[in-house]
């Protein structure tokens, strides 16, 4: 738990920054109750909030979809931008361009992600563009009333008896493969590994790539789908525990050392995954790839850190930007002189 | 013009000298595409423009790597046309492919140059013919074999140089201009001119009339393409972000941006003060225009008609959610594919409507490489004080061709960026709503993401949002913002550019153009003047939504026609939403629309036709 010191007797919990989470909170959610996104919103207040994030210097992205609607329900100090139908990461790569100094949070969907937004997705994965890229993974397509999305597994069943018989295209093995630098898979409903997976995303510099499963419980949480609850508690196989200490946190060490992979984040937090599975290394891309796949012939769902690489120049670094925001730079910097003009129309004669 | 018959019927001697025609013709130079005629014809172009003469050049390219046809017409006019010339009289017929068809197309009295072994001559007799040994002349003084393709075009330079009487001195500049701080590279090409030159001046001997003689009229002028001149107004509005894709024929824009950026926009530690990006395909760089105006930057892509078509969904969310961004839309024709290389005025409906719902733009109409530049810069300007998406529509023919202008000017008026609030605006505020018109303008004000204010943020959507930028479906509220946006609309019309007014007289015949149909239109004037003696008016338009002076000119006139590069009468069109019923049946509509630039003649002939004259 981050540090948290008491306001007076009766006063709110705050955080580090001096903010009391309710000041992390946003709108009312219009999902329907009991819907997965709502806990996912409540785990990102929770985590922006441990981790101390400013809520002004938080950029809240989404494209269309129920997901894409959460921005509206979590961080009302932070500016939001839902854009268009799987077009987020163009979008977020413009405003992260233009004020690098930010963070940047997508929510997004099965169907804005991996239908419809697969283009740009994968660009941006390529990039490493500075980000935390949710998806809030239900598998269907819940504003038009319940149609299979590209993450649906093969078999699995809608609630008009429609099987699916394509195969699923498996995020987070795509993520790994084009150059995110941070990539894993919860639940909705765990509450321990999405706020730890989470604390650590907000550590990170890169993209943070998150496919959270996130079963609609109005289209897609039934016998046959394997995005419910039900089929998620009772397949949910993690691949490591995760704890996460951030940079002001007092360390301590409650892991066998044995059993436990340390990774240093970028702000001098530290990411702990204490192993599941033997010789798992979150550091090494082949093998990521390989465990996920090997899961997929054996029907089980991983959920974990799967990858994660510290050292990846981002976008930002490559394009060598200085360090205040371009969009803010005075004329005096963006404007060339007059001299250069005339310079300019001199060797043009 | 001297006809054939005159020049040929000559012998050598004073008499010739009373029909010379100078400064007052085209020549063509017919080449294969990727053979690096390039250098050659600019060469020539900048030798005319060393001259004193006004000069124009057009690159008639076929969308192709290399091994196609590929034409480059060259204008000398005393007169300062810069039109297509409908029929170029002096050719230079370097490619076998098509060298029959070339000399073919010539007008009676016309020059050919050509390589020898084609034997032009059989196919017409009325024709100045100068075969030339091109191989040889250049197997002799070019002894690396693989580099004689591109020498070969310096030869003809010299030949053209020498029959022409283009000074040798001011050809030999223009060589090392081109060839900049490379003296091998110079030496070797000179060299071929001068080969060329001297061969001419040995062997051939003067028969046609068509002669270069010194003016003073290119002093203090530059000669630029559209396209880099939009380049540089972009620079000198201090873009920040560029996003772009590359296509034809838009691609010289953001290179030419870049290579601007790149030496103007560098800090002393090495740091950047600007970011190029080429996106994925046009849709994630008009959304990367978008996000980053969203949060602050002076933003723009380039594209051409395609690109278009598929930023039309974002184009409706920057309409909607008020977002500003600046799109150079450089026009090639289409529908669909189309002729990527060949130019055309046909997105100007769909620019101006581009999207769903009740979405319209402003289009700024640049109608020389003056205003690409000037244009370039403005549309920031506007973008970020009309919170909306800006496009700037040039055309291939304005945006690829080399143009003789007027030195740019540096902007007089600092940038304008529109109005953003700040944490201290806020701290006396209080709050604000995003989409509240507190100033009777119709423009709200805005916040940039990270203002260090715990009221300054708002929601972005492009769904239905009242003026707080909160989420809507209520039926006043969503009327309430569609309304003040058509209000927005209506006072853009105070700030954008007006037309220029080229001519209004008392004539009861007006004309309207935009964009690079005004070089034919002002030269086909002269023509109607000369032709017919009347006096026509003529208003240039220069961006939608269109001016009062516009209406003015419509009502002040009994017939209006719309000369325009359309199939469709686009402008025509556009004009008839925009004006009241009684002014719409005078406009009618000359159309040119075959992918070559407009020519003067071409509108002559069919203002006469429709006039009855």
């Amino acid at each position: 738990m981050a540090t948290a010191t008491a306001n007076g007797a009766s006063g709110p919990k705050l955080n580090h920054i001096g903010l009391p989470v309710l000041e992390y909170r946003g709108g009312k959610s219009t999902l329907c109750a009991g819907c997965g996104h709502n806990a996912i919103s409540e785990r990102i207040i929770d985590a922006m909030f441990e981790m101390g994030v400013e809520p002004e210097r938080v950029m809240k992205m989404s494209g269309i979809g129920c997901s894409s609607k959460s921005p509206a329900y979590f961080m009302s100090r932070s500016h939001s931008f839902n854009s268009v139908h799987g077009r987020m990461p163009s979008v977020s790569t413009g405003a992260i361009l233009a004020n690098h100094q930010m963070t940047m949070l997508g929510v997004s969907g099965d169907g804005d992600t991996a239908s419809i937004g697969i283009g740009q997705f994968v660009h941006l994965l390529r990039r490493n563009l500075p980000m935390i890229y949710i998806i809030e993974d239900n598998g269907v397509y819940g504003l038009t009333k319940g149609q299979f999305s590209a993450t649906a597994d093969i078999g699995s069943k809608l609630k008009t008896g429609v099987i699916n018989d394509l195969p699923a295209i498996d995020t987070c093995a795509l993520a790994i493969q084009l150059g995110a630098t941070f990539v894993g898979r919860s639940f909705s409903g765990d509450k321990k590994q999405l706020l730890s997976m989470l604390k650590a995303a907000i550590a990170h510099k890169g993209t943070v790539m998150l496919d959270v499963i996130s079963p609609c419980v109005t289209f897609n949480d039934h016998e046959g789908s394997t995005k419910s609850y039900k089929f998620m508690q009772e397949n949910d196989e993690p691949i490591n525990e995760i704890g996460f200490v951030a940079s002001f946190d007092e360390i301590e060490v409650d892991y066998d050392s044995g059993q436990v992979y340390d990774v240093q984040m970028h702000d001098g937090s530290s990411l702990r995954l204490r192993k599941l599975l033997e010789d798992y290394d979150p550091t090494n891309k082949a093998n990521a790839v390989r465990t996920l796949m090997e899961a997929h012939n054996n029907d089980e769902i991983l959920t974990g850190v799967f990858y994660i690489n510290t050292e990846q120049p981002t976008f930002i670094d490559l394009l060598n930007l200085v360090d205040e925001p371009l969009g803010t730079l005075p004329e005096s910097l963006t404007r060339p002189p007059k001299s250069a003009l005339e310079s300019l129309m001199a060797n043009l004669q | 013009m001297a006809t054939g018959d005159l020049a040929l019927g000559q012998e050598q001697g004073t008499s010739n000298a009373q029909q010379r025609v100078i400064n007052d013709f085209s020549i063509n130079v017919a080449t294969v595409n990727g053979s690096g005629s390039q250098s050659a014809n600019s060469v020539l172009l900048k030798s005319i423009f060393g001259m004193g003469v006004p000069v124009s050049g057009k690159n008639l390219f076929p969308s192709n790597i290399a091994g196609l046809p590929t034409w480059y017409t060259i204008r000398a006019s005393k007169e300062g046309y810069v039109a297509r010339k409908r029929d170029p009289e002096f050719l230079v017929a370097l490619n076998p492919e098509t060298a029959r068809e070339d000399i073919l197309a010539l007008p009676a009295g016309a020059v050919a140059i050509y390589e020898e072994h084609l034997n032009l001559k059989q196919y017409r007799e009325d024709v100045v013919c100068y075969p030339v040994p091109f191989d040889k002349i250049t197997a002799a003084i070019c002894p690396e074999a693989k580099l004689r393709k591109l020498v070969k075009n310096m030869v003809y330079v010299g030949v053209v140089a020498q029959l022409l009487s283009i000074d040798l001195a001011v050809v030999e500049k223009s060589v090392r201009k081109q060839f900049a701080r490379k003296q091998k590279v110079f030496d070797l090409n000179f060299g071929a001119v001068k080969a060329g030159f001297n061969y001419a001046a040995e062997k051939l001997t003067k028969q046609d009339p068509f002669v270069i003689e010194r003016m003073d009229q290119t002093a203090g002028k530059i000669i630029i393409d559209g396209n880099a001149a939009a380049g540089m107004g972009a620079v000198f509005a201090g873009v920040t972000v560029v996003a772009w894709y590359p296509i034809t024929p838009s691609t010289s824009v953001v290179e030419a941006t870049t290579d601007l950026l790149k030496k103007f926009r560098v800090t002393p530690e090495g740091k950047a003060t600007f970011a190029v990006v080429q996106a994925e395909d046009e849709l994630a760089a008009i959304g990367m225009v978008l996000g980053a105006g969203w949060a602050g930057a002076r933003s723009m892509t380039a594209t051409s008609g395609p690109g278009i078509s598929l930023m039309a969904e974002f184009a409706g969310l920057g309409y909607f959610a008020e977002l500003p961004g600046v799109i150079f839309d450089v026009q090639r024709t289409g529908p669909s594919t189309g002729m990527p290389t060949r130019t055309s005025q046909a997105d100007l409906l769909s620019t101006a409507f581009l999207s769903h719902g009740d979405t319209k733009h402003v289009v700024l109409l640049p109608g020389s490489v003056k205003e690409c530049f000037e244009f370039g810069y403005a549309a920031f300007d506007l973008a970020e004080r009309l919170q909306t998406p800006v496009f700037v529509l040039s055309d291939l023919d304005l945006g690829m061709n080399n143009w003789m202008s007027e030195q740019f000017v540096y902007p007089e008026t600092p940038l304008d960026r529109g109005k953003v609030l700040t944490a201290e605006d806020l701290n006396r505020l209080g709050s604000f709503a995003r989409y509240r018109d507190v100033d009777g303008d119709a423009i709200g004000w805005r916040t940039l993401p990270g203002t260090r204010h715990p009221k300054a943020a708002y929601f972005t959507r492009g769904s239905g949002h009242n003026d707080a930028a909160g989420y809507t479906e209520k039926p006043d509220e969503y009327q309430g913002v569609m309304d003040r946006l058509a209000r927005k609309f209506e006072n853009a019309r105070k700030l954008v550019p007006g037309p220029v007014v080229v001519k209004n007289g008392t004539s009861k015949i007006g004309l309207l153009a935009y964009g690079s149909t005004d070089f034919a239109l002002r030269e086909s004037l002269d023509q109607i003047k000369k032709d017919f003696d009347l006096d026509v008016d003529y208003l240039r338009i220069r961006a939608y939504p269109f001016t009062h002076e516009i209406h003015d000119f419509v009502a002040a006139h009994e017939r209006v026609y719309v000369v325009e590069q359309n199939r469709d009468a686009q402008l025509a069109s556009l004009l008839k939403l925009d004006l009241p019923a009684e002014q719409v049946v005078k406009l009618r509509s000359i159309l040119h629309y075959n992918g070559l630039p407009i020519d003067a003649r071409t509108i002559t002939e069919e203002f006469a036709t429709k006039e009855g004259l």
